[in-house]
């Protein structure tokens, strides 16, 4: 700890939010305590994690430790990769219902596919600290809906630094379909899958005809050119689309539109998911949830099931979380936790969290296990991490170790004592 | 404690005074209205009467249980008797009669069942569709004349799933989208076919209230008042000068019949029924309000009018005058986590309900949320970590309070429900492990002493007519 703020007492508290946001990329050794790897070496008991210059060097039960290395002693506890939310507006919405803060969506009628999050990112924002210092270390900051069926580009980004912050850009495009896009195509399901059909059509003839296009030589399309180009990589493959469905009925129109125009998807929500999970599991298509979805809420999720996860587990199909909240996806974990109560496996639950994102989003070259050469995004917990009362004792993103202050423990620490001698508004802005 | 020594009094004090005023609920009167006494002028008494019947049971005797009872140490080893719906001995080893059932409950844990102040189940039901959007009567910022009990469909799909997570007991309170929004209704988690039949005898009606940004904004928008936050307060103190006053009108005809048994009563107001009924002591104010300084202010307005305040709700900013709420003994309900959704909710902290509890009030844990009902359990114990992480020491015995005692306090049942004591309604629950874990759940849920959940037997498990041919009751659809 003192390693990494000492520099900045000297240049002084000015900056907290620019501090809690850099640090040394150390040479530090994790030892002791349950490592759950999620990669290749599966669970270690009392082993050695080796962090040099941001990323992880070696994990052991016995290794070489380097002379200058800040060595944690981590007995007891228990060590995972930062966790992975894989559907969030972190990073696009300050206060939700406060529009000039929320950026996560535009009503701009020639801009659908192409619209992109990236250059709306705030990596200064004040639900980033909140929720790393819980362990969520990535995220897939999404697009939102507004009028279009196609949200845009989400970007995946991790939650340690203010200038590097994006792990890639454009990582899958967005798109509704259920009740949602019916709304949106007009009153119809099928209206919403024509739309679609035609967005992904004129996509594919503009690739072949682009010149002609450009010269006024071909037909006119349904999308502008901003458009069509962001369609080009998923038309190759290259981007997945993320369909956002729930009924059993309009997942299967999604496999079958997805068959049919060549695509990669990934189902989003997909509250009925586990009522077709063989066919989904078949067609080795992901499926992103959110664990908690129970209720009849609308009429598209009449079969909203707490065991969604587990039987999509069991038919085989490829899973991540994700928490839809912003604010809270430090949550996330206890979602997780609670689809273990419901019958899912605890390691499935935590891969859910870590190597499975990090597959589907195609960034698992980096990040999503303990391995030699990816980054370090590490959480030292004080116990299982998806138990409600566990704490992530410390929390390092690309080997750098996160600071623990926060806007919330400020407030906090501003009010544990009511009556100070100066009014509380004296108290915690210059540290 | 506090808040049942001054609120009892009041209450029994409303028993009198609600001879006087028709249309007012009873407040704490069990079984069927009283009947008109010869000589006194009809009145319509009562209406909407609670018809609440517990359902069969037979004595039951629990035993080996961790019990934390919400009334002090936690029982290891503990047992439990219930009969004809109470509570009727609680101790290590209770002797009981041959013949009554038991249950062995070695490695489970008990608490009271839960209770949730702040829902909106059955008014807000699902599936979430125009027709079951009944919650907000946003036609003008003072309806106190709704009651949201007329808006609960007992069909609601998510009674039951609130019900899996141990709540036992619920306030269902209309929005927030007015100053004044109209009565809530304490409930009694158990399928029925009619709203009467599921509301708890003899519980005070409530009357919700709300601060802050959404009255004015709803308002603001469609150019009327309240627009501004002193445009909010100035709604509330017209309201309560009207009340008072209509208050006077009556009180003066109760004067006036002494002297002539034929005096003309006013004309009834439903709005001002509901208001004076809240200045008689009778009616419990549910105030939904986030900021510190607005809760402030709406403590001053309840000085001005000579009511009381029961208990904010959400209440995000409450840890920045934890020792305001103390000294008005007025309750407190929180999340564990919410904050940011708006401006007025920016300020939430992990430590809130545990900071309120430390200065000596009366902390709950709330939902407002059919999801996070389910759960009461696992918020509190994320309140509970989040506290002992910056060295307090709040036990497992004291969190069990934040959704049950305390809440029971809010709801003024607390004489009758909210802990495991001797000769109070058995309304627990029969958790598979310690109720602060995630992987906890509640597997028997008795309220009056009958089970009316069991997670291990399908034909315990309710379900909504609604969802009857969608999904058999397995869960797995062929």
């Amino acid at each position: 700890m003192k390693r990494v703020s000492l520099p900045y007492i000297i240049s002084g508290c000015l900056c907290l939010w620019l501090v809690s946001a850099i640090g040394f990329a150390e040479t530090i050794v994790i030892e002791g305590g349950t490592f759950y790897t999620m990669g290749p070496r599966g669970k270690l008991e009392g082993g050695k994690l080796l962090i040099k210059g941001g990323k992880i060097v070696a994990v052991n039960k016995r290794l070489k430790i380097p002379g200058r290395a800040r060595r944690i002693n981590a007995t007891n506890k228990v060590i995972t990769p930062g966790l992975f939310d894989s559907h969030t507006h972190m990073g696009l919405v300050e206060i939700s219902l406060i529009n000039s803060s929320d950026d996560s969506s535009s009503v701009y009628d020639r801009l659908t596919a192409a619209f992109n999050v990236l250059d709306s990112l705030n990596p200064r924002s004040t639900l980033i600290p909140i929720n790393r210092v819980e362990g969520v270390t990535r995220v897939m900051a999404a697009p939102s809906y507004n009028k279009h069926l196609m949200g845009g580009q989400g970007a995946i980004i991790h939650l340690g630094g203010v200038n590097d912050y994006v792990v890639k850009t454009a990582a899958a495009m967005f798109a509704l379909l259920g009740e949602d896009g019916a709304k949106i195509a007009g009153g119809s399901r099928a209206a919403a899958l024509l739309r679609l059909r035609e967005a992904f059509e004129d996509a594919r003839d503009y690739k072949v005809h682009r010149n002609d296009f450009l010269r006024r030589r071909r037909r006119s399309y349904a999308l502008s050119r901003l458009d069509l180009e962001a369609l080009l990589p998923v038309v190759e493959r290259k981007v997945p689309l993320v369909l956002q469905v729930h009924r059993a009925s309009d997942i299967d129109a999604a496999l079958r539109f997805a068959r049919e125009q060549r695509l990669r998807i990934v189902l989003l929500g997909a509250v009925e998911a586990w009522m077709i999970a063989g066919q989904i599991a078949k067609a080795k298509v992901p499926v992103i949830l959110h664990p908690l979805e129970n209720r009849p809420t609308r009429f598209e999720k009449l079969g909203a099931v707490l065991e969604n996860a587990t039987h999509l587990h069991n038919a085989g199909v490829q899973m991540a979380f994700y928490s839809g909240d912003a604010h809270n996806a430090r949550n996330l974990k206890q979602a997780a936790g609670n689809a273990v109560a419901y019958g899912l496996p605890w390691l499935a639950a935590l891969r859910a969290l870590t190597i499975n994102p990090a597959k589907i989003w195609g960034v698992s070259r980096s990040y999503g296990s303990l391995e030699p050469g990816k980054e370090a995004d590490v959480v030292i917990w004080d116990g299982d991490p998806l138990e409600v009362m566990t704490f992530a004792e410390r929390v390092f993103i690309r080997g750098r170790e996160m600071p623990t202050t926060t806007r919330q423990t400020l407030l906090r620490d501003r009010y544990l004592e009511l009556n100070r001698k100066l009014p509380a508004v004296y108290w915690g802005g210059n540290g | 404690m506090r808040l049942s020594t001054v609120l009892f009094p009041v209450i029994s004090l409303g028993l009198i005074a609600m001879l006087l005023l028709p249309g007012c609920a009873p407040a704490y009167k069990r079984g069927q209205p009283r009947s008109v006494k010869a000589g006194q002028p009809e009145k319509p008494l009562a209406p909407f009467a609670s018809t609440y019947k517990p359902m069969a049971a037979s004595p039951l005797l629990i035993q080996h249980a961790t019990i934390l009872t919400a009334a002090g140490k936690r029982l290891v080893g503990g047992s439990i008797l219930l009969e004809a719906g109470k509570i009727v001995e609680i101790g290590q080893v209770l002797q009981v009669k041959e013949g009554v059932d038991t249950i062995d409950a070695a490695g489970k844990w008990i608490t009271p069942g839960i209770i949730d102040v702040h829902s909106h189940i059955g008014a807000l039901a699902a599936p979430y569709v125009k027709t079951n959007l009944d919650v907000n009567e946003m036609t003008s910022p003072v309806t106190a004349e709704v009651w949201v009990e007329h808006s609960v469909w007992p069909q609601d799909p998510q009674f039951w799933r609130a019900l899996a997570g141990g709540v036992t007991t619920m306030l269902i309170l209309p929005g927030s989208g007015n100053l004044i929004g109209g009565r809530g209704v304490t409930l009694k988690n158990v399928p029925a076919r009619t709203v009467q039949a599921m509301k708890f005898p003899g519980a005070p009606h409530a009357l919700k209230m709300a601060c802050g940004e959404n009255p004015k904004h709803h308002y603001g928008k469609k150019g009327r008042a309240p627009s501004t936050s002193m445009g909010n307060l100035a709604g509330y103190r017209q309201a309560w000068i009207k009340a008072q006053a209509y208050l006077r009108k009556w009180q003066k005809h109760k004067k006036e019949l002494k002297q002539n048994k034929a005096a003309k009563p006013p004309d009834r107001d439903l709005a001002m029924e509901t208001l004076a009924g809240v200045l008689r002591g009778e009616i419990l104010v549910h105030n939904h309000c986030y900021r510190a300084d607005e809760m402030a202010l709406m403590l001053e307005l309840a000085k001005e009018f000579g009511y009381k305040i029961t208990a904010f709700h959400h209440a995000v900013e409450a840890y920045k005058i934890a020792d305001l709420l103390a000294q008005a003994d007025v309750c407190a309900a929180m999340w564990a986590d919410w904050w940011g959704f708006k401006l007025e909710a920016y300020d939430g902290i992990r430590e809130n309900v545990a900071l309120v509890d430390r200065a000596g009030g009366c902390a709950i844990v709330h939902s407002d949320s059919a999801e996070m009902v389910q759960r009461l359990n696992q918020e509190a114990a994320k309140i509970m970590a989040a506290a002992n992480r910056i060295g307090f020491s709040v036990t497992r015995e004291k969190a069990i309070k934040w959704i049950t005692i305390n809440a029971a306090k809010a709801l003024g049942i607390d004489k009758v429900t909210g802990s495991l004591e001797k000769g109070k309604m058995a309304d627990l629950v029969i958790w598979s492990g310690d109720p602060f874990s995630v992987y906890s759940k509640a597997e028997k849920v008795f309220v009056d002493g009958a089970l009316v959940f069991d997670r291990n037997n399908p034909k315990l498990q309710p379900r909504s007519d609604f969802e009857l041919g969608i999904l058999p009751p397995t869960g797995k659809r062929r």
